[in-house]
């Protein structure tokens, strides 16, 4: 039925001059989501953006994909036609015929906007006129104008739209209108969930995984490419980097307390982040932090994995529970592949009792024993863009 | 250098196999059920398939059965020895059996007493156990000939002796999948019931299986269908693999006592070699099969082992998983091998395609990856 998608931004206006970058950011990103469909244009029409495609089939698949665009507040699908009164008029009994077809519609509203003042008739007018002829067609209905069970909406601008339906979508900011920071992704449920959320807010996402190889195996970063992959349908395009931290391991083995290796490693990590995201001029990071929810979780303890770093660290997941966490993994699809069994980090690394409450000066002390600034450069030459 | 060392797991087709089944796709493709001169013509090449494959176990070519795999073989062997299973029957197999025929006796339990055999550190089941097992209710009895992870051999003629001295109407199913074309089996002399192979583990394609059933038993299907292999196993056989299966048990025949004996002196080598590195056990019984070698390292994590070897182009699989949330394996803890020497356990299986000069290659970098994972995971 469908032939054209009309998409309406969300928080845009905002953004005052800028509007116009983001809006063309936009158009590029649906663009973008739909490169695997043929036959497929977008353009703008005052004030919307239109997704317009040869294969009436492919359009759930294609209000699927667009949904799934940050700064986007609604789609609605639509027939597009000329603005001939007589074509418009077939064209919604043909609409209204199709959507008796899917839900039982016992009262309608037409709505018309003419954004073209040359069209002949005045909004009223058609509305009175295109409800007339919907009530010569289907003798059964009747036209309620404060709670009908369908509203059909007639936009008359460039071309005509004729639409019923308004697909809510994830709303959010556009890519690229806030900045850009680095995810700390592992192969877990959380860091996923907080790529995502950050992404929403329009920032565009760099990630960086660690990895221990040969303590783990070739499968987890099988396993990272794919989480990537699925915050790609959401994030745009990601660049991952990936550390091997071998080597600080096995000094911090080597030279430190066991219990003390999990906050140690997080502080590396942290300064090593920090070190690509100032390459790359990025202007913070983010981790899936959920407070309390391990070890390295506690106020303590990531109060003294921040004080690693000057670099901002956003911690989206802070005051969410795992269960809502999980929520959300389940609702972007990062789910299943977060629980897939291979790790990031052998348990060979792991403390049998990691510290909760960790001491900023004996952890500093204990790093006193290592050459941090080697290490650093010692592992980054293990850096890879997967 | 490229060293594959997990012949167990599957193994690499042969020339000879590869150009077999390039030609059947080329000039044999058509239905062995077709009526036509395209059909006969692929059955009568099945039918040579069947002839080779019957030629390693001394059987007839008519007692032998294609299937789609070893699993497959297992699953029909046993479940068709069952048909008439009644609640007070029992049946009996081994703790160190293949996922295959264990998880098959799993299911079992729910209809009757499911018994299984404990086995000595050296992976032989007890024969006088086995002798009180036994009863006049026992309908089955299951044991593999070589298993999997250690390569323990057990002692077919007299495994067969003590059962059909205490129940002649017991049937027994052989799982020989590890030893098929690397062991000397002759039906004729050893009165097991049925017995399974595969193809992809003698260098043969994957998909491809049988299974021995003597003249006389009764098998009853676990799929119905166009009545292939007899009715046996319904479905239109996998031609062109069973053709390159056959060739591939060719070969093996032709060549038997060669082949064997390279892959036992090749297994003595390893073991020696790995003597050297302190602090190792070797699973595998001196008097096992001549392709598998189980050894395992001290405070070796085998996963993180086999993750050093592969990056040196060497690939061996583990015994056990180094994660904590990973199962331990079955196998290693029914011959009692202690729980540090379990996390470290790897598997080298060794095939047609080995020879003596990737030993120093592959000895020269377990030493070496031992030595770095021990400074690693031993403390201060």
């Amino acid at each position: 039925m469908y032939n054209i998608a009309a998409v309406s931004f969300g928080e845009l206006f905002l953004k005052g001059k800028n509007r116009g970058k983001f809006e063309q950011k936009l158009i590029e990103q649906i663009k973008y989501a739909l490169k695997e469909f043929n036959h497929v244009s977008v353009y703008k029409d005052s004030g919307k953006v239109y997704v317009e495609t040869k294969n009436e089939e492919d359009m759930d698949k294609i209000v699927e994909k667009v949904r799934k665009i940050f700064g986007i507040s609604n789609i609605s699908p639509s027939v597009k036609t000329s603005k001939d009164v007589d074509i418009i008029i077939e064209k919604t009994i043909e609409l209204f015929r199709y959507l008796l077809s899917k839900e039982d519609i016992k009262t309608f509203k037409i709505k018309t906007k003419r954004s073209d003042k040359e069209f002949p008739l005045k909004s009223m007018d058609f509305s009175a006129l295109v409800g007339g002829k919907i009530l010569e067609n289907f003798s059964f209905v009747k036209v309620d104008v404060h709670t009908p069970d369908v509203e059909v909406f007639i936009d008359i601008k460039k071309c005509c739209y004729i639409s019923s339906e308004r697909i809510k979508t994830l709303g959010g900011l556009p890519l690229g209108s806030n900045g850009k920071a680095l995810l700390l992704l592992s192969g877990g449920i959380d860091s996923p969930v907080a790529g995502y959320m950050i992404a929403k807010r329009g920032v565009e996402i760099d990630a960086l995984y660690f990895h221990t190889y040969p303590f783990t195996s070739e499968r987890a970063n099988e396993k990272v490419i794919k989480l990537k992959q699925k915050l790609e349908e959401y994030c745009g395009k990601i660049k991952l980097y990936s550390v091997n931290m071998l080597e600080i391991h096995k000094a911090i083995r080597e030279f430190c307390k066991e219990e003390e290796t999990t906050i140690l490693a997080r502080r590396f990590m942290m300064r090593i982040a920090e070190k690509i995201a100032l390459e790359n001029k990025i202007d913070m990071l983010i981790t899936g932090e959920s407070l309390g929810q391990v070890a390295s979780q506690t106020m303590k303890s990531m109060a003294v994995i921040e004080d690693a770093i000057n670099m901002p660290i956003l911690k989206p997941l802070v005051g969410l529970d795992k269960s809502e966490i999980i929520e959300i993994a389940r609702e972007i699809d990062t789910y299943e592949t977060s629980i897939l069994p291979y790790d990031d980090c052998c348990s060979v690394f792991a403390p049998q009792h990691p510290l909760i409450n960790p001491k900023l000066e004996s952890i500093k002390r204990s790093e006193s024993n290592l050459n941090v600034e080697e290490l650093i450069e010692k592992v980054l030459s293990t850096l890879e863009i997967l | 250098m490229l060293v594959y060392l997990d012949n167990s797991a599957t193994t690499k087709v042969r020339d000879e196999v590869l150009k077999e089944i390039i030609d059947a796709h080329e000039n044999y493709y058509g239905n062995p059920s077709s009526l036509h001169r395209m059909g006969h013509k692929v059955e009568k090449k099945i039918d040579e398939a069947r002839t080779l494959s019957a030629k390693l176990i001394g059987a007839k070519p008519e007692e032998i059965y294609f299937t789609g795999g070893g699993t497959e073989s297992n699953n029909i062997a046993i479940f068709g020895h069952l048909s008439n299973l009644k609640e007070y029957n029992n049946v009996i197999t081994t703790n160190i059996e293949h996922p295959s025929v264990y998880n098959v006796f799993k299911q079992l339990e729910d209809r009757c007493l499911v018994k299984y055999l404990e086995t000595d550190e050296n992976g032989k089941i007890n024969i006088d156990e086995l002798h009180n097992m036994v009863d006049e209710n026992t309908l089955l009895i299951s044991i593999m000939h070589v298993n999997n992870e250690i390569g323990a051999v057990q002692e077919l003629n007299e495994i067969t002796a003590i059962i059909k001295r205490k129940n002649k109407n017991a049937k027994l199913h052989v799982d020989a999948v590890q030893s098929y074309g690397k062991i000397k089996i002759d039906v004729n002399k050893t009165p097991l019931d049925t017995l399974s192979f595969s193809s992809h583990k003698i260098h043969g394609p994957k998909g491809v299986g049988g299974l021995f059933i003597r003249s006389g038993i009764k098998i009853t299907p676990l799929i119905y269908g166009g009545g292939q292999e007899r009715g046996i196993r319904s479905g239109t056989e996998n031609t062109t693999g069973i053709i390159g299966f056959g060739k591939a048990c060719k070969l093996m025949y032709d060549n038997f006592d060669e082949e064997v004996n390279k892959l036992y002196g090749l297994k003595n080598t390893y073991i020696k070699r790995l003597e050297e590195i302190e602090d190792i056990k070797i699973n595998s019984p001196i008097d096992g099969a001549p392709h598998i070698i189980s050894v395992s390292f001290k405070n070796v994590p085998g996963e993180v082992l086999v993750h050093y070897l592969e990056d040196k182009n060497i690939f061996v699989s583990t015994g056990s998983a180094c994660s904590s949330k990973s199962k331990d394996s079955r196998i290693l803890e029914a011959i009692k091998l202690s729980k540090e020497y379990r996390a470290g356990t790897i598997r080298i299986s060794l095939g047609h395609f080995n020879n003596f000069e990737e030993v120093d290659y592959v000895i020269d970098n377990i030493k070496k990856s031992v030595k770095d994972i021990r400074s690693i995971t031993k403390r201060g």
